[in-house]
């Protein structure tokens, strides 16, 4: 598989509808392991790496679901950066140093890293609310794999990690969020006490640190140790999601019921700017795609899919842009590209 | 440079909007921007859990006078020090190096939780895995008792004693 055939391609899972796709982007669930008698990743040598490599290479490759394997630290950066922005693997494997890589699945709806903060991560995505789906699929791999190779284990600790915030199960659920609803309604920092209370991160699912663009969150467990895989789940799927559903639904319901004229305005000059922009940042393009996608739900705007706008928020970023216009961009360039890019999918025919 | 909303602190989050072709730039301390929802609290400060690791450590008894965030793994070298630092360990076997320093930090991160629960590795011999999984059980009949959910309660303690 070779990044630069992908920059041009959507990733195939997200555009196909899920439950309530239309508050829930999209559901992921992860797995971090860690093979017994290694060490963990600062203690670790270039040659220990390269042994690791040999043994979860082989044994990921010869799974019963085809998958396809990218050496990380061979590739070109802006490839490293392209497999980020599709989330086929982290920043901090972006940035990571040394033999590492990530076996991914055709549909992109699968990815296992090596040599990320732990020996291995394994992540599985599907689009709207179908985390019990995403966890079945982990934990059958993570079956088919443990049958090859011995992961660190300890009874009362459970799976060990290299930073015990991951400790015991190893799995961080998150959900992709997009709740401009409680954003206008002026309710959003509820949304944020109840992920407190229920011990649950909140970040924004674009831009870095603890910064949020365009109403986009990620919300995702913090507990890993002695709470079952599957609880984790079904809290996500049977209690927090919901409510949050239903919040952001009756948020919306209010803003079309009160302020009509306000709502149809801001979305109508958000998808105007978008049509007919020359120049623009992704900060500002996620903000009125957020706007736009509202729209697009909430029965405003009729022509447009809204798999075109999920689409657009991997074209919109850095790395799709340059390797789908085949070069290096400046930013100036880039902002220049990003509105082309962004009128074409956007155009009204 | 100083937050616009409280003029207190110290600005960290810097936002530009396009509203209606205009530019503005928005400069907020993370409490103000929060707030407004324009950022998020991000997980649990682990640095802050860190930094108290080592502070609040009882005195190394008998004759071993090495300090506590000297003492080294000897599989891998690594050292109390070093993990608060880099808030990563060097080894499994770390965990039971460095088992009662870490354990409180386990507890706070964890939601006072301290055993595992969950997915066993089939390596795991089925006694182990026994003794996991009732364990598991007992904390979650605790919780229905104390939900007064005594339904649940009945069957986990029907699950407990086919387990024993
Ligand atoms: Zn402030
Ligand atoms: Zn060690």
């Amino acid at each position: 598989m070779n990044p630069a055939d992908l920059s041009s391609q959507p990733s195939p899972w997200i555009n196909q509808p899920g439950p309530d796709f239309e508050i829930v982007i999209s559901s992921r669930v992860r797995l971090a392991r860690n093979l017994e008698g290694y060490e963990f990743k600062p203690c670790l040598s270039a040659q220990r790496q390269n042994e690791i490599l040999e043994i979860l290479t082989p044994a990921l490759l010869s799974l019963d679901q085809k998958l396809y394997y990218i050496d990380v630290d061979k590739i070109a950066a802006v490839e490293r950066e392209l497999l980020a922005e599709r989330y086929l693997i982290s920043p901090a494997h972006v940035r990571g140093k040394g033999p590492r890589g990530v076996a991914i699945a055709e549909e992109e709806n699968f990815s296992a890293m090596i040599n990320e903060e732990d020996h291995l991560r394994m992540q599985a995505y599907a689009p709207g609310l179908q985390l019990k789906a995403c966890l079945d699929r982990v934990n059958q791999i993570d079956d088919q794999i443990e049958k090859k190779v011995r992961f660190a284990f300890h009874p009362r600790f459970g799976y060990l990690t290299a930073c015990p915030t991951n400790l015991g199960t190893g799995i961080r659920v998150s959900v992709m969020l997009h709740l401009p609803g409680l954003k206008m309604t002026g309710q959003i920092d509820k949304f944020f006490a109840a992920a407190r209370d229920c011990n649950l991160a909140v970040r924004g699912a674009f831009g870095e640190g603890s910064e949020t663009v365009g109403d986009f969150y990620q919300l995702s467990n913090q507990v890993t140790l002695g709470v079952a895989e599957a609880e984790v789940v079904s809290n996500f799927t049977e209690k927090i999601v919901p409510k949050i559903v239903e919040y952001e639904r009756a948020a919306r319901q209010t803003l079309i019921e009160q302020s009509p004229y306000v709502v149809d305005d801001k979305i109508q000059r958000a998808l105007g700017v978008l049509r007919n922009a020359r120049l623009i940042s992704s900060q500002e393009a996620l903000v009125l795609l957020s706007q736009v996608r509202l729209g697009v739900h909430i029965g405003r705007i009729f022509e447009i899919q809204v798999s075109k706008i999920n689409n657009l928020f991997f074209h919109l970023q850095p790395a799709h842009l340059q390797m789908r216009a085949g070069k290096s961009l400046d930013p100036d360039q880039r902002d220049s590209f990003r509105a082309q890019v962004i009128r074409k999918a956007l155009s009204p025919n | 440079m100083q937050c616009q909303n409280c003029k207190n602190q110290t600005a960290t989050i810097h936002l530009t909007e396009i509203t209606n072709g205009n530019r503005t730039e928005t400069h907020l301390c993370q409490t103000c921007a929060q707030k407004q929802g324009l950022a998020v609290q991000t997980q649990i400060p682990l640095n802050e859990l860190l930094s108290t690791l080592l502070s609040a450590q009882p005195e190394a008894t008998g004759e071993d006078s090495t300090p506590q965030e000297e003492k080294a793994c000897p599989r891998c070298g690594m050292t109390l020090r070093r993990f608060s630092k880099e808030t990563l360990l060097g080894c499994p076997q770390d965990y039971e190096v460095f088992e009662k320093n870490l354990l409180p930090l386990i507890q706070r991160t964890h939601n006072g939780n301290t055993e595992h629960c969950g997915k066993t590795p089939s390596s795991v011999g089925p006694e182990q895995d026994k003794q996991i999984q009732l364990a598991a059980l007992r904390r979650q009949l605790d919780v229905a008792l104390r939900n007064e959910q005594y339904e649940t309660a009945a069957r986990l303690r029907d699950q407990i004693r086919n387990l024993q």
